[in-house]
C-alpha cells in the first residue's frame, strides 16, 4: 500500500470518526434540549401559580424564586446556543438593584424588580412555547439516526440482496428507515440550530430594550466624558497656580541671588534659602495633586493596600473587611478607591461618627464595596454632592451605588460593580 | 561615610543588603522592575533576615502603611523620610547619622497623621499642647538636646516633659534615647 493510499484511508477513517463523534454529540444534545423543553412546562404553571399567589401575600416568598428557576434555565439555554449553535444570544435582564434589606422590604423590592421587566415575561412565554418545540427539534435527530442505526443493524446484511430477494419483507420503507440515518446526521445540527434561534426570538432583548440600553450607555458616556474633562481642568488650575507658579518663584529667586552673591553674600543666602523653600511647597503641592489623579500606593499596593492606606490616614478608627482574591483593572480600582474616599471623607466631614467600617468583597462577577458608619445619619445622594459625582464615575462602568441613612444612623453607602479580577501579583 | 554598594533594582538591593551588611542603607521605595514597591519591601525582606540592619527609606510620599510594616517588620534605625527632605543637607545628614546609630528618623507628616489618627484617644488627650509638640519631635527621632533648640526651652524642661508624656501614656521610661522613641512610635502604631 503506498502512503498515498494510507494517507487517504486514515483521513476518511478520521472524517468518519468525527461524523460519528458529532451525530453522537447531537443526539445527547438533542436528548438534554428535550428534557429541558419538557422541564419547563411545569416551570412555566408554578411560576404563574406563584405570580397569583401574589394577592395572597405568600407569592413574595415564592414568586422571585420560581422565576429565578425560570431565568437560570433561560440562561443556561442561552449558553447552550452560543456552545453548541454558534448562535449569540445576548442577555436582556436589567440590573440587579443593590439590595439593601433582607427583610420584607427587600423581598418585595426583588419582586419589583422581577415583575416589571419584560425579560421575564418572554422568559416564562418561552418556557412554555420551548415545551413542543424543544422536544420535536430535540428528538428528531434522535429519532432520525436510531432509527437508521436500527435498521442497518437489523436489515443492513439482508437489504444488499436487492429489491428481489425475499430476505426482506417491507423493502421500500426499510430502505426509507435506512436513508434517515445520514440525513439525520446532516440535519442533526441544523435541528439544534433551528431551535436555539427559535429560542432567541424569545431570550434576546427586544429593539425597545437595545433602544433604552443604547440610551443609558449614551447618558453614562458623556457624564463619564464631562466628569474627566472637568477633572483634566482641574489639574491644568492646579498646575498652573500651584506648582508652575512656584517654579517660576524659585527660578527667579535663584536667578537674584547669582547676580548679588558677589557683593551681598548675605542677600544671596537668604534668597537661596527662599528658594528651597519654594521648591519644597512646590513638590508638597504635586504630591497632592497626584494623589488626586492616581494615588501611589494604589498603583504600588492595589486597591486592596490602598484602602488600608486610606484607612489608617483617618482621624478616626475604621474597621476592615477586605476580601479580594486578585486585582481588578486600573480604572476600576481607580473608580473604587476614589468612591471609597469620598464615601469616607463624607464620614469624616458629616455625621459625628466616632468608628467607621469598610467592606471590600468580590462575589459572582460583582466588586461590593460598603462604607458605613456609626454617625447621626441623614446621609443622601445630594445633586452636585460628592457621592453623585461618584455615582457618575461608576456608572461608567455599570457601576450603581445606594446610600441609606436613616436620621440617628447608622449611614451605609453601597457600591457595586461589575468587573473582573486577575490573579494576585505579588 | 563610603558607599559600599550601589543598586539599580529590587532584587540587587536586598542581596546587597543582606551580604554587604552596610553600617546603614539609604533605599528608594519605587524601583525596577515593577517600579512599585520593590525597595520598601526589600528593605523588610533584608530586616527580617539581618535583625538590627538601619535602614532610611525615602520616597515621593509617605504612607502611614509603609511606616507601620516598616516599624514591625524587625528592628534597629529606622527612618522614613520624604525625598524633599534631602534638599536640608545637614538635616538629611543628621537622619543618616541618627539612623546608622539605631535610632530614628521619621518624616514629620507622618508623625503628624499619627497623633492625628490618635487625637481623640482617651489617653493621648490628657497631654497639654506642649506635651503633644515635644511628642512629634521625639517621634520624628530628634534627640532632647534637638528638641530644646526647636521648642527654645532648656534641655531640663525637654526631660520633664518627657516624663510627663510617658506617665501619661503609662510607658515604661527608657533611659536609652533610641529605645524611648520606638516605644514611643510603637505605641503610636498600636
Amino acid at each position: 500500500m503506498s502512503d498515498g493510499v494510507r494517507v487517504f484511508l486514515s483521513d476518511s477513517e478520521s472524517v468518519f470518526r468525527r461524523l460519528a463523534r458529532r451525530t453522537f454529540l447531537t443526539c445527547v444534545r438533542g436528548l438534554v434540549q428535550a428534557v429541558v423543553a419538557v422541564a419547563g412546562i411545569p416551570l412555566f404553571f408554578v411560576s404563574v401559580l406563584t405570580v397569583i399567589s401574589l394577592s395572597a401575600g405568600i407569592g413574595v416568598v415564592l414568586a422571585p424564586k420560581s422565576l429565578l428557576a425560570v431565568r437560570r434555565l433561560a440562561s443556561q439555554q442561552r449558553r447552550w446556543a452560543q456552545e453548541w449553535s454558534g448562535v449569540t444570544i445576548v442577555t436582556p435582564y436589567r440590573p440587579r438593584p443593590v439590595e439593601l434589606t433582607n427583610g420584607l422590604i427587600g423581598r418585595l423590592q426583588r419582586c419589583k424588580w422581577l415583575l416589571t421587566d419584560p425579560a421575564t415575561w418572554r422568559d416564562l412565554l418561552w418556557a412554555l412555547a420551548n415545551g413542543p418545540a424543544g422536544v420535536v427539534l430535540g428528538l428528531l435527530p434522535v429519532f432520525m439516526v436510531f432509527c437508521g442505526v436500527w435498521t442497518l443493524a437489523v436489515d443492513g446484511g439482508a437489504l444488499l440482496y436487492g429489491p428481489w430477494s425475499n430476505a426482506v419483507p417491507d423493502f421500500g420503507p426499510q430502505v426509507f428507515f435506512l436513508s434517515l440515518l445520514p440525513l439525520g446526521v446532516i440535519m442533526g445540527p441544523r435541528l439544534l440550530k433551528a431551535h436555539a434561534q427559535a429560542a432567541s426570538s424569545l431570550l434576546a432583548p427586544t429593539r425597545e430594550e437595545m433602544a433604552a440600553q443604547l440610551g443609558r450607555l449614551t447618558e453614562s458616556r458623556s457624564q463619564a466624558v464631562d466628569a474627566s474633562a472637568a477633572e483634566l481642568r482641574r489639574i491644568e488650575r492646579d498646575l498652573h497656580d500651584g506648582a508652575q507658579a512656584r517654579l517660576v518663584c524659585l527660578g527667579l529667586n535663584i536667578g537674584f541671588a547669582e547676580q548679588v552673591v558677589r557683593d551681598d553674600p548675605e542677600l544671596a543666602l537668604s534668597l537661596l534659602a527662599e528658594a528651597r523653600a519654594s521648591s519644597g511647597q512646590a513638590l508638597s503641592e504635586l504630591r497632592a495633586l497626584v494623589r488626586g489623579i492616581h494615588p501611589p500606593v494604589l498603583a504600588e499596593r492595589g486597591l486592596d493596600g490602598a484602602v488600608r492606606a486610606l484607612a489608617l490616614s483617618l482621624p478616626l478608627p475604621v474597621d476592615l473587611h477586605i476580601d479580594l482574591a486578585g486585582r481588578a483593572s486600573a480604572p476600576v480600582e481607580s473608580a473604587v478607591y476614589f468612591a471609597v474616599a469620598e464615601a469616607l471623607a463624607n464620614v469624616v466631614k458629616h455625621g459625628g461618627a466616632n468608628r467607621a467600617w469598610v467592606q471590600l468583597e468580590y462575589d459572582s462577577g460583582r466588586l461590593v464595596a460598603i462604607v458605613g458608619d456609626n454617625g447621626a445619619g441623614g446621609a443622601a445622594l445630594r445633586a452636585g454632592g460628592g457621592l453623585r459625582g461618584v455615582e457618575q464615575r461608576l456608572a461608567a462602568f455599570d457601576g450603581v451605588i445606594a446610600v441609606t441613612s436613616p436620621d440617628g444612623g447608622p449611614t451605609l453607602v453601597t457600591m457595586e460593580l461589575p468587573c473582573e479580577l486577575s490573579l494576585a501579583r505579588t | 561615610m563610603e558607599v559600599v554598594a550601589a543598586t539599580g533594582n529590587g532584587p540587587d538591593l536586598l542581596r546587597a543588603l543582606v551580604t554587604q551588611r552596610p553600617d546603614v542603607a539609604v533605599v528608594d521605595v519605587r524601583l525596577p522592575p515593577g517600579f512599585t514597591d520593590e525597595g520598601l519591601r526589600a528593605a523588610i525582606e533584608a530586616r527580617a533576615q539581618v535583625p538590627g540592619l538601619p535602614v532610611l527609606v525615602l520616597s515621593q510620599h509617605v504612607e502611614q502603611l509603609y511606616a507601620k510594616e516598616l516599624l514591625s517588620a524587625g528592628t534597629g534605625g529606622l527612618g522614613y523620610l520624604l525625598k524633599d527632605r534631602v534638599s536640608d543637607v545637614r538635616r538629611f545628614i543628621e537622619a543618616v547619622r541618627t539612623v546608622a546609630s539605631g535610632g530614628t528618623a521619621m518624616d514629620p507628616e507622618v508623625v503628624s497623621q499619627l497623633l492625628a489618627r490618635h487625637a481623640r484617644d482617651e489617653p493621648l488627650g490628657r497631654l497639654t499642647p506642649r506635651e503633644r509638640e515635644v511628642l512629634a519631635l521625639m517621634a520624628e527621632g530628634r534627640t532632647n538636646a534637638g528638641i530644646a533648640t526647636r521648642l527654645v526651652v532648656t534641655e531640663k524642661a525637654v526631660s520633664k516633659h518627657i516624663n510627663n508624656i510617658f506617665t501619661k501614656l503609662n510607658l515604661y521610661p527608657a533611659e536609652d534615647d533610641n529605645r524611648r522613641v520606638l516605644a514611643v512610635l510603637t505605641y503610636l502604631n498600636a
